[in-house]
């Protein structure tokens, strides 16, 4: 049994790098589009809205097989797989981060806002030093959510061939069938192990950010 | 690149395999309601022999991919003798997943009923039948209708996770066209309207449900 580990732990290094990368774009495009949806352009409040609609309507599997064989086709351009993944995940998951980050700049009291303008703050210290600290606050828990399901996400990628954790898993089958439960197995492990790591990594981030806050 | 009168051909072959999408989405919910309630009781219970492993197990077949739980229900349970036809195991694999989901919004239901309500119940001598039955449900369930119906969509969405189990639904059946003709474009693309098209009315129909509760809610209590 002990012998499936070191394949598997090596495609786990794909996954962790997939989901790191899409976590970070994620978290990009969330922040991006949840302030273009408060902005006060209508452009800007329209087109973000299509696309959190468009993202979080259609599937991630669908979302991924087409930036991995349609957007190559309409281009005209190859798109290696792991591109693909993290452009997939990162523009799924910053649809759903910037519905977070929306709610949670409009969940700050409007006292708030009212202190910092009659304190003469700018417009931009008011969303940096007030608003934000604020926020950041009340979107950590909902973002620790959308990570783990990021992470689970991530398994995903094998159907577009890259070599991940479950890819090897697949591979390790092939040579031996009797092995399936313990191979799949492993990776359930492999992939709990993670989340946990995650979730205790989120826990910190929150402590950090009560500091001194009731 | 995109061609209309081809996008136009493959659709009918698209719409055929819907309902298979819907069977899916629909049997792994029903699945997942009625496996969430023990869960959630279960998490509820005083004895911690009981809450402790039921906890932990949840918590581990929510933080793991379906996917994998999808792949060891297809292709590990055969090694024990239990052949899972690639449909069963998708509604199986979806319920059991999503249950653990559901898990969590029974009990929040059931938690937001005020400690009063229980021991007014108590005081009314009420049995237990009758205070779960008039008293607690009535004011749990309704709060937890839109969540559910929000996660009735989340499920939809993850029916193309069935086509790693060789279950011929949507995005499958995109790939077959698409591999005939290499003309990939028009049927992926075809897949994701087809999924917004049934996903967003519906994301729209449960939003305006919430807001008639939460109205309903308000209205009660100013009475």
């Amino acid at each position: 049994m002990w012998h499936l580990l070191p394949p598997l732990l090596d495609g786990m290094k794909t996954t962790l790098l997939v989901t790191l990368y899409s976590i970070a774009v994620a978290l990009v495009l969330a922040f991006a589009a949840g302030f273009g949806r408060l902005s006060k352009s209508r452009t800007v409040r329209g087109v973000t809205l299509v696309y959190v609609e468009v993202f979080r309507g259609t599937s991630l599997l669908v979302q991924l097989f087409w930036m991995y064989f349609a957007l190559p086709l309409l281009l005209d351009v190859r798109i290696p797989a792991m591109s693909a993944a993290v452009l997939a995940l990162g523009l799924n998951y910053g649809a759903y981060g910037s519905e977070v980050v929306r709610s949670c700049v409009l969940a700050v009291p409007k006292g708030q806002t009212e202190a910092a303008i009659a304190l003469n703050l700018t417009p931009r210290q008011r969303m940096r030093r007030i608003i934000l600290p604020q926020a950041w606050r009340m979107m950590l828990p909902a973002f620790g959510n959308l990570q783990i399901e990021l992470l689970k996400g991530t398994s995903l990628v094998y159907l577009i061939t890259l070599s991940d954790v479950t890819f090897r898993g697949m591979v390790l089958r092939s040579s031996n069938m009797t092995e399936t439960p313990a191979i799949f197995g492993w990776i359930l492990i492999l992939f709990f192990i993670v989340a946990f790591a995650l979730t205790r990594l989120i826990r910190f981030f929150e402590r950090r950010a009560a500091v001194g806050r009731g | 690149m995109w061609d209309w009168s081809y996008a136009w051909s493959i659709v009918p072959e698209l719409i055929k395999v819907v309902p298979i999408t819907l069977i899916a989405t629909f049997g792994g919910f029903a699945v997942a309601c009625l496996l969430g309630l023990p869960i959630a009781l279960a998490r509820r219970a005083r004895s911690r022999w009981i809450s402790w492993p039921v906890t932990w197990v949840a918590e581990f077949i929510r933080s793991t991919p379906l996917l994998i739980q999808l792949i060891v229900l297809f292709y590990a349970l055969p090694n024990y003798g239990i052949v899972l036809s690639p449909m069963t195991a998708g509604i199986l694999g979806l319920g059991i997943h999503y249950s653990t989901y559901l898990a969590e919004v029974y009990r929040g239901g059931i938690e937001s009923v005020p400690k009063g309500q229980w021991e007014a119940s108590r005081a009314l001598n009420l049995t237990k039948a009758q205070t779960w039955l008039r008293v607690v449900l009535p004011q749990s369930v309704p709060p937890t209708i839109p969540v559910m119906g929000n996660y009735l969509i989340v499920m939809f969405k993850e029916t193309p996770t069935l086509s790693a189990i060789t279950l011929v639904e949507l995005l499958t059946t995109a790939k077959a066209i698409g591999s005939h003709s290499f003309r990939y474009v028009e049927a992926i693309t075809l897949v994701g309207v087809i999924f917004l098209l049934l996903s967003y009315p519906s994301g729209l129909l449960v939003r305006r449900l919430e807001l008639h509760l939460k109205r309903r809610e308000r209205s009660v209590e100013a009475k």
